[in-house]
């Protein structure tokens, strides 16, 4: 997995809620046996129309929107379970999602492959949304040492929670394998515990 | 100390805990097509083996042809993946019960008919609908692929504790409510973030008076509500549901299984960080009215006009619905029964009972898709097949199919289909499928008439 350690970025403004992972990335672009690729049809039903050509109108093909912070509106990666969502947010370019509330297995996924999810209040999102429309090249600070996410050039400066664990893993850029295959003799141990009727 | 069903599933499956995070070890681990072979690839990578090949089992499903499985696959990409998942299964030794095997059917069914999936036991799989087993009184959950991997590697994954929630559902559900209405109710009064970061435990009498298969469709719309997990405390209904079947404990280790079983409850006077209260009465056969599972009525009501948001408004905009209005008597052209939620001999057998006499309407397009190879053999066995067909309904073989429309399966754009599936986010059927979640007898009466009806007026 890749260090992440701080990042400065404008953000690409997507203040819908209850994105769900139908839509981040529909189901018929999961025919894939790679993790490779699935940037090209992040939000494939929103950023296209039926016939193919793009949808002027949604945000990712706004020319005044770019960067790899995704603002995102509340419950923002509910539904299916598909890491494919996070690949595809990742693998488009964005390496935070911003928003003020993350549905448990997305947020799961995303820390798994090093895409971090910050999550901050609803007003702060709001104010978030409102200065990256206002001024599109609004720079946005995400310090994981800290764990603070700051707005350049305004005093807007909104903490946000990850376990200490997972913090160490995206500073240092190890997974939850290599950790896991480090205690494998207490597993060992505890696998002589289980009943047989649970085997 | 008290604990919840919760706590002791939970409790006794933690390795081992570090920095507030626990290590909980997996007893059972399914794994399908679309969310093994990146997965595989990585322990590959890595250069290690599968920790424990035989607590694996493999089912190809949600991108399965559901007519003449006997034949190769035609699409080249479903192909590959089916293809991959047989090789990789071959390569690391898991068993796989593959198109055609008596076993072979939707991972949430098979597990539970063929009772590998037992109380007290954690159960994943890269589905967020692996909450299905819950109703057995299992940890069961969805991950995703880089935590299928960490299953592979070790039969463990990194968890924070969730919280926990306990409803309770007491009373009589009236004529022509089944258990899908009771977890669409519920979704739509906790809404679709509403469970996210608990654990749910379902009690109270309408529960325990429910069979096993209703119990399932509970636990399995758990994650609608962005709830980790549901469950339900064994009883005797689950007891005889397991007793018997090729995976369960024979002899005297069922005894020992069933005394540990028994203790598979929530102590009297343990708490929970969350309670929510219904009551049977209350409840209605229900519909979706808009683009993600908690917009559900009962189908007396009218679409909620309080609600001025912008996604709102984008959501009644694609189902094409206005504020205020009734459903009932809505011209639909497609349903859809079957999948994890509704695709059991139960459902089947209700859907039978309903429809049998009576024809479909001319326009509409109704398909039948058993959840298993063992549901499919058994409505034939009864005869249901039979009565499907001569009232103009289609029966096709076993898989996830239009629930997700990664197969051929799929609903037109802008055309409406009554589905028993889970999920009616926009797409999720097909580009531009309008999908109304409903109780297979709701489906099964929509088809009849051809619009959406109160089923009851037709009991």
């Amino acid at each position: 997995m890749e260090k992440f350690y701080h990042l400065r970025s404008s953000a690409v403004p997507l203040p819908i809620e209850d994105v769900d992972t139908d839509q981040i990335i529909p189901a018929r672009f999961l025919k894939s046996t790679t993790r490779d690729g699935f940037g090209e049809n992040l939000f494939r039903d929103w950023r296209y129309k039926k016939d193919g050509s793009m949808e002027d109108q949604f945000v990712l093909n706004n020319p005044r929107y770019s960067g790899a912070v995704l603002l995102a509106g509340h419950n923002f990666g509910c539904g299916s379970s598909r890491e494919h969502a996070a690949w595809a947010i990742a693998d488009y370019g964005f390496k935070v999602v911003v928003s003020s509330f993350f549905a448990d297995i997305f947020k799961a996924n995303a820390l798994n492959i090093g895409l971090l999810p910050v999550q901050i209040t609803k007003e702060q999102l709001a104010f978030a949304f409102e200065r990256v429309s206002d001024d599109a090249e609004t720079i946005f600070v995400v310090d994981l040492e800290n764990q603070v996410l700051q707005i350049s050039e305004t005093s807007f400066s909104a903490p946000f929670e990850i376990s200490k664990y997972k913090k160490e893993c995206l500073l240092k850029g190890h997974d939850d394998i290599d950790y896991l295959l480090s205690i494998e003799k207490e597993i060992a141990i505890y696998e002589q515990s289980i009943p047989a009727f649970l085997q | 100390m008290q604990k919840t069903l919760f706590d002791k599933l939970w409790d006794a499956h933690v390795v081992k805990t570090i920095d507030g995070i626990d290590v909980i070890y997996i007893d059972k681990h399914f794994i399908h097509e679309v969310t093994s072979p990146q997965a595989f690839s990585g322990i590959e990578s890595r250069g290690i083996s599968m920790a424990h090949a035989s607590k694996t089992i493999a089912t190809p499903d949600h991108n399965v042809p559901t007519k003449n499985q006997h034949l190769p696959i035609i699409d080249p990409l479903s192909k590959k993946q089916v293809e991959a998942l047989r090789n990789n299964c071959s390569k690391h030794q898991v068993e796989i019960y593959d198109l055609g095997h008596e076993n072979h059917g939707i991972v949430h069914i098979i597990g539970p008919e063929n009772g590998i999936t037992k109380p007290g036991m954690s159960i994943v799989c890269g589905d967020s609908h692996t909450s299905t087993h819950g109703a057995f009184g299992c940890l069961a959950f969805g991950i995703g692929t880089s935590q299928v991997e960490q299953v592979f590697a070790s039969q463990c994954l990194l968890m924070n504790r969730p919280k926990t929630m306990r409803i309770n559902i007491d009373g009589t559900l009236s004529h022509g409510v089944t258990s899908k209405d009771v977890i669409l109710y519920i979704i739509s009064k906790l809404t679709a973030a509403g469970g996210t970061g608990y654990f749910i435990e379902y009690t109270g009498s309408t529960i325990k008076s429910m069979s096993m298969e209703a119990r399932m469709t509970i636990c399995n719309m758990s994650i609608e509500m962005g709830a980790r997990g549901g469950m339900i405390a064994p009883d005797d209904n689950t007891f005889a549901y397991l007793e018997g079947k090729p995976f369960s404990p024979k002899g005297k280790e069922w005894e020992s299984a069933l005394e540990y079983w028994k203790t598979l409850n929530t102590d009297n006077g343990a708490t929970f960080d969350r309670e929510e209260y219904f009551s049977a009465e209350e409840i209605f056969p229900m519909v979706t009215y808009g683009t993600n599972p908690g917009m559900g009525i009962p189908i007396t009501d009218k679409v909620p006009t309080a609600n001025m948001d912008a996604g709102y408004e984008k959501s009644l905009r694609y189902m094409d619905f206005q504020q205020g209005e009734k459903l009932e008597d809505k011209r639909i052209q497609n349903v859809f029964i079957g999948s994890c939620t509704n695709g059991r001999i139960e459902d089947l057998r209700a859907v039978a009972a309903f429809v049998e006499g009576k024809q479909k309407a001319k326009h509409v397009k109704a398909m039948i898709v058993p959840g298993s190879k063992q549901v499919e053999l058994k409505a034939i066995s009864e005869g249901l097949d039979k009565i499907f067909i001569a009232s103009g309904f289609e029966l096709r073989e076993p898989g996830c199919s239009a629930c997700l429309g990664m197969n051929d399966d799929k609903v037109p754009a802008n055309e409406y289909c009554v589905s028993t599936s889970n999920r009616n986010f926009e797409g999720r059927q097909g580009q531009g499928a309008r999908t109304i979640l409903a109780s297979p007898l709701m489906a099964a009466a929509a088809a009849i008439e051809g619009k959406i009806v109160d089923v009851r007026k037709y009991m």
